[in-house]
Protein backbone atom coordinates (compact mmCIF):
# COMPACT_ATOMS: atom_id res chain seq x y z
CA UNK A 1 0.00 0.00 0.00
CA UNK A 2 1.61 3.76 -0.71
CA UNK A 3 1.09 6.10 2.26
CA UNK A 4 0.10 8.73 -0.11
CA UNK A 5 0.66 11.63 2.66
CA UNK A 6 4.74 10.27 2.41
CA UNK A 7 4.61 11.03 -1.02
CA UNK A 8 2.67 13.99 -1.75
CA UNK A 9 4.26 17.60 -1.40
CA UNK A 10 4.40 18.64 1.76
CA UNK A 11 4.25 22.04 0.70
CA UNK A 12 1.19 21.16 -1.38
CA UNK A 13 -0.60 19.24 1.82
CA UNK A 14 -0.44 21.95 3.87
CA UNK A 15 -2.21 24.39 1.45
CA UNK A 16 -5.99 25.07 3.03
CA UNK A 17 -9.32 23.89 0.92
CA UNK A 18 -10.71 27.37 -0.07
CA UNK A 19 -13.39 27.64 3.02
CA UNK A 20 -16.44 28.33 0.18
CA UNK A 21 -16.61 24.64 -0.67
CA UNK A 22 -18.27 23.53 2.12
CA UNK A 23 -20.89 26.36 1.78
CA UNK A 24 -21.37 24.69 -1.52
CA UNK A 25 -21.59 21.56 -0.44
CA UNK A 26 -24.86 22.86 1.49
CA UNK A 27 -26.54 24.66 -1.18
CA UNK A 28 -26.85 21.06 -3.13
CA UNK A 29 -28.60 19.66 -0.81
CA UNK A 30 -31.60 22.06 -0.33
CA UNK A 31 -34.15 23.29 -2.72
CA UNK A 32 -35.29 26.53 -3.76
CA UNK A 33 -31.79 28.00 -2.92
CA UNK A 34 -31.07 31.50 -4.61
CA UNK A 35 -27.35 31.92 -4.41
CA UNK A 36 -25.51 35.45 -3.92
CA UNK A 37 -22.37 33.51 -3.37
CA UNK A 38 -21.36 33.55 -6.97
CA UNK A 39 -18.27 35.08 -8.17
CA UNK A 40 -19.67 35.29 -11.91
CA UNK A 41 -21.89 37.67 -14.15
CA UNK A 42 -25.53 35.99 -14.55
CA UNK A 43 -25.09 37.83 -18.31
CA UNK A 44 -24.27 35.38 -20.73
CA UNK A 45 -21.30 36.68 -22.99
CA UNK A 46 -22.66 39.06 -25.56
CA UNK A 47 -23.25 37.14 -28.64
CA UNK A 48 -21.34 38.61 -31.03
CA UNK A 49 -18.36 37.49 -29.25
CA UNK A 50 -20.76 33.54 -29.33
CA UNK A 51 -21.01 34.20 -32.89
CA UNK A 52 -17.41 35.12 -33.88
CA UNK A 53 -16.34 32.08 -31.87
CA UNK A 54 -18.78 29.61 -33.98
CA UNK A 55 -17.31 31.09 -36.98
CA UNK A 56 -13.86 30.53 -36.39
CA UNK A 57 -14.78 27.11 -35.07
CA UNK A 58 -16.67 26.71 -38.38
CA UNK A 59 -13.97 27.38 -40.59
CA UNK A 60 -12.19 25.52 -38.14
CA UNK A 61 -9.62 27.39 -36.53
CA UNK A 62 -8.68 25.30 -34.09
CA UNK A 63 -5.06 25.22 -34.01
CA UNK A 64 -2.25 26.09 -31.25
CA UNK A 65 -1.86 29.66 -31.27
CA UNK A 66 1.47 31.63 -30.77
CA UNK A 67 2.79 30.32 -27.03
CA UNK A 68 2.27 34.23 -25.92
CA UNK A 69 -1.39 34.26 -27.76
CA UNK A 70 -2.40 35.11 -30.99
CA UNK A 71 -0.75 38.21 -32.87
CA UNK A 72 -3.60 40.01 -33.48
CA UNK A 73 -5.29 39.48 -29.92
CA UNK A 74 -2.30 40.93 -28.46
CA UNK A 75 -2.46 44.19 -30.78
CA UNK A 76 -5.98 44.58 -30.00
CA UNK A 77 -5.51 44.39 -25.99
CA UNK A 78 -2.85 46.81 -26.53
CA UNK A 79 -5.22 49.51 -28.08
CA UNK A 80 -7.74 48.72 -25.76
CA UNK A 81 -5.72 48.68 -22.37
CA UNK A 82 -3.92 52.22 -24.17
CA UNK A 83 -7.82 53.35 -25.33
CA UNK A 84 -9.55 52.83 -21.57
CA UNK A 85 -6.49 53.40 -19.25
CA UNK A 86 -3.85 54.93 -21.09
CA UNK A 87 -1.41 52.47 -20.45
CA UNK A 88 1.41 52.27 -23.39
CA UNK A 89 2.26 48.39 -23.81
CA UNK A 90 3.45 46.11 -26.92
CA UNK A 91 2.52 43.11 -28.30
CA UNK A 92 6.12 41.59 -26.65
CA UNK A 93 4.72 43.48 -23.51
CA UNK A 94 1.16 41.10 -23.43
CA UNK A 95 1.44 37.56 -23.07
CA UNK A 96 -2.45 35.86 -23.40
CA UNK A 97 -2.66 33.38 -20.07
CA UNK A 98 -6.18 30.33 -19.09
CA UNK A 99 -8.22 33.46 -17.40
CA UNK A 100 -6.46 36.00 -14.79
CA UNK A 101 -5.99 33.28 -12.84
CA UNK A 102 -2.94 31.91 -14.29
CA UNK A 103 -1.24 35.59 -14.98
CA UNK A 104 -1.33 35.59 -11.16
CA UNK A 105 0.14 32.24 -10.60
CA UNK A 106 3.51 32.60 -13.27
CA UNK A 107 4.12 36.53 -12.58
CA UNK A 108 4.16 35.48 -8.71
CA UNK A 109 6.24 32.31 -9.78
CA UNK A 110 9.08 34.13 -12.01
CA UNK A 111 9.55 36.56 -9.29
CA UNK A 112 9.15 35.25 -5.78
CA UNK A 113 12.31 33.38 -4.41
CA UNK A 114 12.70 31.37 -0.95
CA UNK A 115 11.79 33.40 1.87
CA UNK A 116 10.90 36.60 -0.44
CA UNK A 117 7.99 38.31 1.06
CA UNK A 118 4.41 39.15 -0.78
CA UNK A 119 2.55 41.70 1.11
CA UNK A 120 -1.42 40.60 0.34
CA UNK A 121 -4.01 42.89 1.74
CA UNK A 122 -6.85 41.50 2.61
CA UNK A 123 -10.02 40.70 2.79
CA UNK A 124 -9.02 39.85 -1.20
CA UNK A 125 -9.19 36.91 -3.72
CA UNK A 126 -8.38 33.80 -2.19
CA UNK A 127 -5.51 32.46 -4.51
CA UNK A 128 -2.11 35.09 -3.65
CA UNK A 129 -1.24 33.15 -0.23
CA UNK A 130 -1.03 29.61 -1.60
CA UNK A 131 0.63 30.38 -4.52
CA UNK A 132 3.06 32.65 -2.78
CA UNK A 133 3.55 29.57 -0.29
CA UNK A 134 4.62 27.06 -3.41
CA UNK A 135 6.79 29.28 -4.08
CA UNK A 136 7.85 29.42 -0.34
CA UNK A 137 7.57 33.10 -0.70
CA UNK A 138 6.17 34.00 2.52
CA UNK A 139 2.67 36.22 2.80
CA UNK A 140 2.28 39.21 4.55
CA UNK A 141 -1.21 39.96 4.98
CA UNK A 142 -1.92 43.60 5.16
CA UNK A 143 -5.64 44.00 6.87
CA UNK A 144 -7.37 46.48 5.30
CA UNK A 145 -10.73 48.03 7.34
CA UNK A 146 -13.90 49.43 6.90
CA UNK A 147 -13.01 52.91 7.95
CA UNK A 148 -10.77 53.25 5.59
CA UNK A 149 -13.71 51.64 3.04
CA UNK A 150 -11.42 48.69 2.40
CA UNK A 151 -8.66 50.59 0.85
CA UNK A 152 -4.81 50.06 1.07
CA UNK A 153 -3.66 52.89 3.24
CA UNK A 154 0.05 54.23 2.90
CA UNK A 155 0.80 53.84 6.72
CA UNK A 156 -0.16 50.56 6.40
CA UNK A 157 1.59 49.33 3.63
CA UNK A 158 4.85 50.89 4.81
CA UNK A 159 4.49 49.08 8.41
CA UNK A 160 4.76 46.34 6.53
CA UNK A 161 8.12 46.97 4.31
CA UNK A 162 10.86 45.02 5.50
CA UNK A 163 14.25 44.17 2.96
CA UNK A 164 12.54 40.91 2.38
CA UNK A 165 9.61 42.19 0.13
CA UNK A 166 9.47 41.46 -3.19
CA UNK A 167 6.08 42.20 -4.26
CA UNK A 168 3.07 43.84 -3.45
CA UNK A 169 -0.36 42.64 -5.04
CA UNK A 170 -2.81 45.08 -5.23
CA UNK A 171 -6.49 43.91 -6.21
CA UNK A 172 -8.61 46.56 -6.91
CA UNK A 173 -11.48 46.88 -7.61
CA UNK A 174 -11.47 44.41 -4.63
CA UNK A 175 -13.13 41.50 -4.48
CA UNK A 176 -14.93 40.13 -1.98
CA UNK A 177 -15.28 44.10 -0.60
CA UNK A 178 -16.09 46.18 -4.39
CA UNK A 179 -13.72 48.68 -2.59
CA UNK A 180 -12.08 50.93 -5.49
CA UNK A 181 -8.18 52.77 -5.23
CA UNK A 182 -8.86 56.28 -6.79
CA UNK A 183 -6.23 58.25 -8.73
CA UNK A 184 -5.26 59.97 -5.28
CA UNK A 185 -5.40 56.72 -3.25
CA UNK A 186 -3.05 55.22 -5.87
CA UNK A 187 -0.79 58.30 -5.75
CA UNK A 188 0.23 57.98 -1.93
CA UNK A 189 0.84 54.17 -2.53
CA UNK A 190 3.16 54.87 -5.75
CA UNK A 191 5.15 57.35 -2.93
CA UNK A 192 5.86 54.59 -0.58
CA UNK A 193 6.96 52.81 -3.75
CA UNK A 194 9.31 54.98 -5.59
CA UNK A 195 12.85 54.76 -5.15
CA UNK A 196 12.07 51.05 -4.05
CA UNK A 197 12.76 47.34 -5.79
CA UNK A 198 9.36 46.30 -4.89
CA UNK A 199 7.57 44.90 -7.64
CA UNK A 200 3.43 45.16 -7.87
CA UNK A 201 1.17 42.41 -9.36
CA UNK A 202 -2.26 44.90 -9.87
CA UNK A 203 -5.35 42.61 -10.39
CA UNK A 204 -7.29 45.03 -12.16
CA UNK A 205 -10.18 41.96 -13.24
CA UNK A 206 -13.02 43.85 -12.30
CA UNK A 207 -11.40 47.45 -13.77
CA UNK A 208 -15.06 47.61 -16.31
CA UNK A 209 -16.79 47.07 -13.44
CA UNK A 210 -16.91 50.84 -11.38
CA UNK A 211 -19.58 53.34 -10.55
CA UNK A 212 -19.66 56.71 -10.46
CA UNK A 213 -15.73 56.66 -11.63
CA UNK A 214 -13.50 55.37 -13.92
CA UNK A 215 -11.04 53.24 -13.25
CA UNK A 216 -7.34 53.99 -12.60
CA UNK A 217 -4.52 51.64 -13.05
CA UNK A 218 -1.58 51.96 -11.15
CA UNK A 219 0.29 51.50 -14.17
CA UNK A 220 -0.43 54.62 -15.78
CA UNK A 221 1.51 56.67 -12.71
CA UNK A 222 4.64 58.18 -12.85
CA UNK A 223 7.21 55.60 -11.91
CA UNK A 224 5.03 52.84 -11.76
CA UNK A 225 5.24 51.54 -15.30
CA UNK A 226 8.50 49.92 -14.53
CA UNK A 227 7.57 48.08 -11.52
CA UNK A 228 3.49 46.91 -12.37
CA UNK A 229 2.57 44.00 -13.91
CA UNK A 230 -1.04 44.49 -15.18
CA UNK A 231 -3.65 41.33 -14.97
CA UNK A 232 -6.84 41.70 -16.26
CA UNK A 233 -9.42 39.67 -18.47
CA UNK A 234 -12.61 39.11 -20.44
CA UNK A 235 -13.90 36.83 -17.09
CA UNK A 236 -15.86 40.04 -15.40
CA UNK A 237 -16.39 42.49 -18.07
CA UNK A 238 -17.16 40.55 -20.92
CA UNK A 239 -19.67 38.18 -19.07
CA UNK A 240 -16.94 35.51 -19.93
CA UNK A 241 -15.41 33.04 -17.13
CA UNK A 242 -16.04 29.80 -18.51
CA UNK A 243 -13.79 30.81 -21.82
CA UNK A 244 -10.92 31.17 -19.30
CA UNK A 245 -9.13 34.24 -20.92
CA UNK A 246 -6.93 36.59 -19.21
CA UNK A 247 -3.93 38.59 -19.70
CA UNK A 248 -0.88 39.86 -18.43
CA UNK A 249 1.11 43.51 -19.09
CA UNK A 250 3.87 44.53 -17.59
CA UNK A 251 7.89 45.38 -18.34
CA UNK A 252 9.41 43.21 -21.36
CA UNK A 253 11.66 40.77 -19.16
CA UNK A 254 8.96 40.27 -16.33
CA UNK A 255 6.40 39.01 -19.07
CA UNK A 256 9.56 37.26 -20.62
CA UNK A 257 10.12 35.02 -18.17
CA UNK A 258 6.25 34.20 -17.07
CA UNK A 259 6.35 33.41 -20.66
CA UNK A 260 8.95 30.65 -20.05
CA UNK A 261 6.51 29.13 -17.34
CA UNK A 262 3.62 29.64 -19.49
CA UNK A 263 5.19 27.69 -22.56
CA UNK A 264 5.81 24.89 -20.58
CA UNK A 265 2.81 24.64 -18.65
CA UNK A 266 -0.12 25.38 -20.51
CA UNK A 267 1.06 25.99 -24.19
CA UNK A 268 -1.76 28.57 -25.22
CA UNK A 269 -4.75 30.03 -24.24
CA UNK A 270 -7.66 28.17 -25.41
CA UNK A 271 -7.35 29.55 -29.57
CA UNK A 272 -11.47 29.45 -30.12
CA UNK A 273 -11.33 32.04 -26.71
CA UNK A 274 -8.75 34.10 -28.60
CA UNK A 275 -10.54 35.01 -31.88
CA UNK A 276 -13.75 35.42 -29.99
CA UNK A 277 -11.79 38.27 -27.33
CA UNK A 278 -10.33 39.95 -30.19
CA UNK A 279 -14.34 41.17 -30.86
CA UNK A 280 -14.65 41.42 -27.54
CA UNK A 281 -11.70 44.20 -27.56
CA UNK A 282 -13.14 45.78 -30.70
CA UNK A 283 -16.85 45.64 -30.82
CA UNK A 284 -19.03 45.11 -27.38
CA UNK A 285 -17.93 48.31 -25.98
CA UNK A 286 -22.20 48.92 -25.69
CA UNK A 287 -22.84 45.53 -24.36
CA UNK A 288 -20.16 46.18 -21.49
CA UNK A 289 -21.88 49.90 -20.62
CA UNK A 290 -25.41 47.75 -20.71
CA UNK A 291 -24.04 45.46 -18.33
CA UNK A 292 -22.51 48.04 -15.74
CA UNK A 293 -25.26 50.19 -15.96
CA UNK A 294 -27.78 46.84 -14.41
CA UNK A 295 -25.02 46.29 -12.18
CA UNK A 296 -25.28 49.75 -10.59
CA UNK A 297 -28.98 49.68 -9.74
CA UNK A 298 -28.96 46.50 -8.23
CA UNK A 299 -25.93 47.86 -6.27
CA UNK A 300 -28.14 50.57 -4.90
CA UNK A 301 -30.76 48.32 -4.16
CA UNK A 302 -28.41 46.23 -2.18
CA UNK A 303 -26.60 48.80 -0.27
CA UNK A 304 -29.99 51.08 0.44
CA UNK A 305 -31.90 47.31 1.69
CA UNK A 306 -28.89 46.22 3.99
CA UNK A 307 -27.95 49.16 5.52
CA UNK A 308 -32.55 49.49 6.05
CA UNK A 309 -32.17 46.28 7.84
CA UNK A 310 -29.50 47.38 10.23
CA UNK A 311 -26.53 45.44 8.81
CA UNK A 312 -24.20 48.52 7.96
CA UNK A 313 -22.80 48.65 4.13
CA UNK A 314 -20.29 50.64 3.29
CA UNK A 315 -20.91 52.16 -0.55
CA UNK A 316 -18.59 49.40 -2.81
CA UNK A 317 -17.81 51.01 -6.23
CA UNK A 318 -16.26 48.80 -8.01
CA UNK A 319 -16.68 44.56 -8.89
CA UNK A 320 -20.05 43.35 -8.20
CA UNK A 321 -20.34 42.67 -4.82
CA UNK A 322 -21.33 44.63 -1.32
CA UNK A 323 -20.00 43.32 2.11
CA UNK A 324 -22.51 44.34 4.83
CA UNK A 325 -21.33 44.10 8.34
CA UNK A 326 -22.56 41.41 10.73
CA UNK A 327 -21.29 42.07 13.81
CA UNK A 328 -24.46 43.22 15.33
CA UNK A 329 -26.35 39.73 14.89
CA UNK A 330 -23.44 37.97 16.91
CA UNK A 331 -23.14 35.64 15.09
CA UNK A 332 -19.72 34.88 13.47
CA UNK A 333 -19.50 35.05 9.43
CA UNK A 334 -19.53 31.44 9.29
CA UNK A 335 -22.45 30.96 11.09
CA UNK A 336 -24.60 33.56 9.57
CA UNK A 337 -23.93 31.92 6.14
CA UNK A 338 -24.88 29.04 7.47
CA UNK A 339 -27.95 29.20 9.33
CA UNK A 340 -29.30 31.50 6.76
CA UNK A 341 -28.88 28.84 4.29
CA UNK A 342 -30.35 26.53 5.76
CA UNK A 343 -32.95 28.94 7.67
CA UNK A 344 -34.03 30.75 4.68
CA UNK A 345 -31.95 29.03 1.41
CA UNK A 346 -30.11 32.09 0.38
CA UNK A 347 -26.55 31.86 -0.25
CA UNK A 348 -23.77 34.28 0.80
CA UNK A 349 -19.91 34.08 1.44
CA UNK A 350 -18.34 34.21 4.77
CA UNK A 351 -16.25 37.16 5.03
CA UNK A 352 -13.72 35.09 6.50
CA UNK A 353 -13.69 33.05 3.33
CA UNK A 354 -11.30 35.97 2.19
CA UNK A 355 -9.05 36.72 5.15
CA UNK A 356 -9.27 36.75 8.68
CA UNK A 357 -9.76 40.49 8.17
CA UNK A 358 -13.26 39.82 6.60
CA UNK A 359 -14.39 38.25 9.82
CA UNK A 360 -17.80 40.08 11.03
CA UNK A 361 -18.65 40.67 7.45
CA UNK A 362 -20.76 38.83 4.44
CA UNK A 363 -20.08 39.09 0.76
CA UNK A 364 -23.40 39.22 -0.92
CA UNK A 365 -22.65 38.67 -5.42
CA UNK A 366 -25.69 41.05 -7.34
CA UNK A 367 -24.67 39.24 -10.41
CA UNK A 368 -28.36 37.95 -9.86
CA UNK A 369 -31.77 38.98 -11.80
CA UNK A 370 -33.25 41.94 -9.92
CA UNK A 371 -36.32 39.73 -9.07
CA UNK A 372 -33.92 37.18 -7.02
CA UNK A 373 -31.97 40.04 -5.73
CA UNK A 374 -35.34 41.08 -3.91
CA UNK A 375 -36.54 37.54 -3.43
CA UNK A 376 -33.30 36.86 -1.10
CA UNK A 377 -33.36 40.63 0.61
CA UNK A 378 -36.82 39.86 1.47
CA UNK A 379 -35.33 36.58 3.55
CA UNK A 380 -32.73 38.40 4.50
CA UNK A 381 -34.77 40.20 6.46
CA UNK A 382 -37.04 37.28 7.84
CA UNK A 383 -33.88 36.06 9.18
CA UNK A 384 -32.61 38.83 10.70
CA UNK A 385 -35.66 38.98 12.76
CA UNK A 386 -36.05 35.22 13.25
CA UNK A 387 -32.76 35.77 15.22
CA UNK B 1 -34.61 54.48 -21.72
CA UNK B 2 -34.91 56.55 -18.42
CA UNK B 3 -34.26 54.19 -15.46
CA UNK B 4 -37.84 54.66 -13.68
CA UNK B 5 -39.50 53.79 -17.08
CA UNK B 6 -37.67 50.82 -17.66
CA UNK B 7 -37.99 49.74 -13.62
CA UNK B 8 -41.94 50.34 -14.22
CA UNK B 9 -42.06 48.32 -17.39
CA UNK B 10 -40.79 45.46 -15.71
CA UNK B 11 -42.33 45.68 -12.41
CA UNK B 12 -44.57 47.78 -11.42
CA UNK B 13 -45.39 46.69 -8.00
CA UNK B 14 -41.95 47.09 -6.65
CA UNK B 15 -41.46 48.71 -3.52
CA UNK B 16 -41.13 52.54 -4.17
CA UNK B 17 -38.25 52.84 -1.59
CA UNK B 18 -36.50 50.08 -3.64
CA UNK B 19 -37.20 51.48 -6.77
CA UNK B 20 -36.06 54.89 -5.47
CA UNK B 21 -32.46 53.77 -4.04
CA UNK B 22 -32.05 51.68 -7.73
CA UNK B 23 -32.83 54.92 -9.65
CA UNK B 24 -30.97 57.14 -6.98
CA UNK B 25 -33.57 59.63 -5.80
CA UNK B 26 -35.99 59.93 -2.94
CA UNK B 27 -39.22 58.14 -2.72
CA UNK B 28 -41.00 61.60 -3.22
CA UNK B 29 -38.67 62.54 -5.94
CA UNK B 30 -39.76 59.32 -7.85
CA UNK B 31 -43.36 59.70 -6.93
CA UNK B 32 -43.48 63.36 -8.26
CA UNK B 33 -41.67 61.93 -11.89
CA UNK B 34 -44.12 59.32 -11.64
CA UNK B 35 -47.29 61.74 -11.27
CA UNK B 36 -45.64 63.73 -14.34
CA UNK B 37 -45.76 61.09 -16.57
CA UNK B 38 -49.10 59.74 -15.54
CA UNK B 39 -49.75 63.57 -16.33
CA UNK B 40 -48.07 63.77 -19.79
CA UNK B 41 -49.71 60.76 -21.06
CA UNK B 42 -46.57 58.97 -20.59
CA UNK B 43 -47.35 55.94 -18.12
CA UNK B 44 -50.85 55.14 -19.98
CA UNK B 45 -51.84 52.78 -17.12
CA UNK B 46 -50.74 49.93 -15.04
CA UNK B 47 -51.88 46.19 -15.37
CA UNK B 48 -50.86 42.56 -14.68
CA UNK B 49 -49.08 40.44 -16.67
CA UNK B 50 -51.69 37.29 -16.72
CA UNK B 51 -50.52 33.49 -18.47
CA UNK B 52 -54.08 33.01 -18.95
CA UNK B 53 -52.92 29.54 -19.89
CA UNK B 54 -52.99 28.46 -15.82
CA UNK B 55 -56.17 30.24 -15.48
CA UNK B 56 -58.21 28.20 -18.30
CA UNK B 57 -56.28 26.11 -20.62
CA UNK B 58 -58.97 26.58 -23.33
CA UNK B 59 -58.86 30.23 -23.72
CA UNK B 60 -56.52 31.79 -26.74
CA UNK B 61 -55.26 34.50 -27.73
CA UNK B 62 -55.14 35.81 -31.80
CA UNK B 63 -53.03 37.91 -33.82
CA UNK B 64 -55.53 38.59 -36.90
CA UNK B 65 -54.20 41.33 -40.05
CA UNK B 66 -56.47 42.93 -41.49
CA UNK B 67 -56.10 44.83 -45.16
CA UNK B 68 -58.13 47.88 -44.77
CA UNK B 69 -59.31 50.25 -47.74
CA UNK B 70 -58.07 54.10 -46.23
CA UNK B 71 -61.20 56.73 -46.09
CA UNK B 72 -60.64 60.11 -47.50
CA UNK B 73 -59.98 62.06 -44.76
CA UNK B 74 -59.48 59.87 -42.00
CA UNK B 75 -57.65 57.16 -43.37
CA UNK B 76 -56.89 54.40 -41.10
CA UNK B 77 -58.33 56.04 -38.15
CA UNK B 78 -62.07 55.44 -38.02
CA UNK B 79 -61.70 51.82 -38.73
CA UNK B 80 -59.27 51.38 -35.84
CA UNK B 81 -61.13 53.41 -33.76
CA UNK B 82 -64.12 51.66 -34.37
CA UNK B 83 -62.09 48.17 -33.33
CA UNK B 84 -60.60 49.04 -30.51
CA UNK B 85 -63.67 49.64 -28.83
CA UNK B 86 -64.78 46.20 -28.75
CA UNK B 87 -63.80 45.25 -24.96
CA UNK B 88 -62.44 41.64 -26.57
CA UNK B 89 -59.93 43.49 -28.19
CA UNK B 90 -56.45 43.53 -26.36
CA UNK B 91 -54.62 45.50 -29.23
CA UNK B 92 -54.88 47.58 -32.31
CA UNK B 93 -51.77 48.80 -34.09
CA UNK B 94 -51.27 50.22 -37.95
CA UNK B 95 -48.26 48.96 -39.93
CA UNK B 96 -46.18 49.28 -42.23
CA UNK B 97 -46.20 46.16 -44.79
CA UNK B 98 -48.24 43.54 -46.33
CA UNK B 99 -51.34 44.43 -44.46
CA UNK B 100 -52.10 47.66 -42.46
CA UNK B 101 -54.43 46.75 -38.86
CA UNK B 102 -52.79 44.57 -36.57
CA UNK B 103 -55.77 43.71 -33.96
CA UNK B 104 -55.24 40.86 -30.67
CA UNK B 105 -57.48 39.40 -29.05
CA UNK B 106 -58.59 37.37 -26.50
CA UNK B 107 -61.29 34.46 -26.17
CA UNK B 108 -62.54 31.72 -24.03
CA UNK B 109 -61.97 29.28 -27.23
CA UNK B 110 -61.12 29.42 -30.47
CA UNK B 111 -64.90 29.24 -32.07
CA UNK B 112 -65.66 32.47 -30.27
CA UNK B 113 -62.65 34.51 -31.92
CA UNK B 114 -63.35 32.84 -34.95
CA UNK B 115 -67.17 34.42 -35.02
CA UNK B 116 -65.61 37.41 -33.44
CA UNK B 117 -63.37 37.85 -36.82
CA UNK B 118 -65.99 36.74 -39.17
CA UNK B 119 -69.07 38.41 -37.68
CA UNK B 120 -67.35 41.84 -36.44
CA UNK B 121 -63.81 42.18 -37.99
CA UNK B 122 -64.94 41.09 -41.53
CA UNK B 123 -68.03 43.37 -41.61
CA UNK B 124 -66.41 46.40 -40.77
CA UNK B 125 -66.80 48.69 -43.43
CA UNK B 126 -63.81 49.33 -45.32
CA UNK B 127 -62.27 45.77 -43.94
CA UNK B 128 -60.88 44.19 -47.10
CA UNK B 129 -59.73 40.65 -45.85
CA UNK B 130 -58.58 38.84 -43.09
CA UNK B 131 -55.99 36.56 -41.81
CA UNK B 132 -56.41 35.17 -38.43
CA UNK B 133 -53.19 33.38 -36.21
CA UNK B 134 -53.58 31.72 -32.98
CA UNK B 135 -51.17 32.00 -30.65
CA UNK B 136 -49.83 28.33 -29.53
CA UNK B 137 -47.37 29.33 -26.59
CA UNK B 138 -45.79 32.48 -24.78
CA UNK B 139 -41.96 31.94 -23.99
CA UNK B 140 -42.18 36.09 -23.42
CA UNK B 141 -43.95 39.10 -22.89
CA UNK B 142 -43.54 42.64 -21.90
CA UNK B 143 -39.92 41.68 -20.77
CA UNK B 144 -40.57 38.86 -18.83
CA UNK B 145 -40.11 34.98 -19.28
CA UNK B 146 -43.49 32.82 -19.40
CA UNK B 147 -41.17 30.20 -20.58
CA UNK B 148 -39.48 28.50 -17.31
CA UNK B 149 -37.15 26.48 -18.68
CA UNK B 150 -34.26 29.03 -18.62
CA UNK B 151 -32.33 27.98 -15.28
CA UNK B 152 -29.24 29.50 -13.70
CA UNK B 153 -26.32 26.89 -14.19
CA UNK B 154 -23.88 28.75 -12.48
CA UNK B 155 -22.46 26.98 -8.95
CA UNK B 156 -24.37 27.76 -5.95
CA UNK B 157 -21.00 29.50 -4.63
CA UNK B 158 -17.30 30.22 -6.39
CA UNK B 159 -14.84 32.60 -5.23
Amino acid sequence: MIDYEKILSKKVRQIKPSGIRRFFDIAQTLENVISLGVGEPDFRTPWMIRREAIRTLEKGKTWYSANAGLVQLREAICQYTQRKYGLQYTPGQTLVTVGGSEAIDIAVRALVEPGDEVLIPQPSFVCYDPITSIMDGVPVVIETKAEDDFRLTPQALKEKITDRTKLLILPYPNNPTGAVMGREDLEAIATVLRGTDIMVLSDEIYAELTYGQRHVSLASLDGMYERTIVINGFSKAFAMTGWRLGYAQGPEPVIREMLKIHQYAIMCAPTTSQYAAIEAMKGCDDDVERMVEAYDMRRKLMVTSFNQMGLECFEPRGAFYVFPCIKSTGLSSEEFCERLLYDQNVAVVPGSAFGDSGEGFVRASYAASTKNLMEALERIEKFLRSL
Amino acid sequence: MDKLLHLLSQNARMPEDKMAAMIGCSVDEMRAQIKAYERDGIIKGYTALIDYENVDPSKVTALIELKVTPKRDAGFDDTARKIAEYPEVDSVFLMSGSYDLMVMITGTNLREVALFVAQRLSALDGVISTATHFVLKRYKEKGVLFDHSCVDERGFVSP
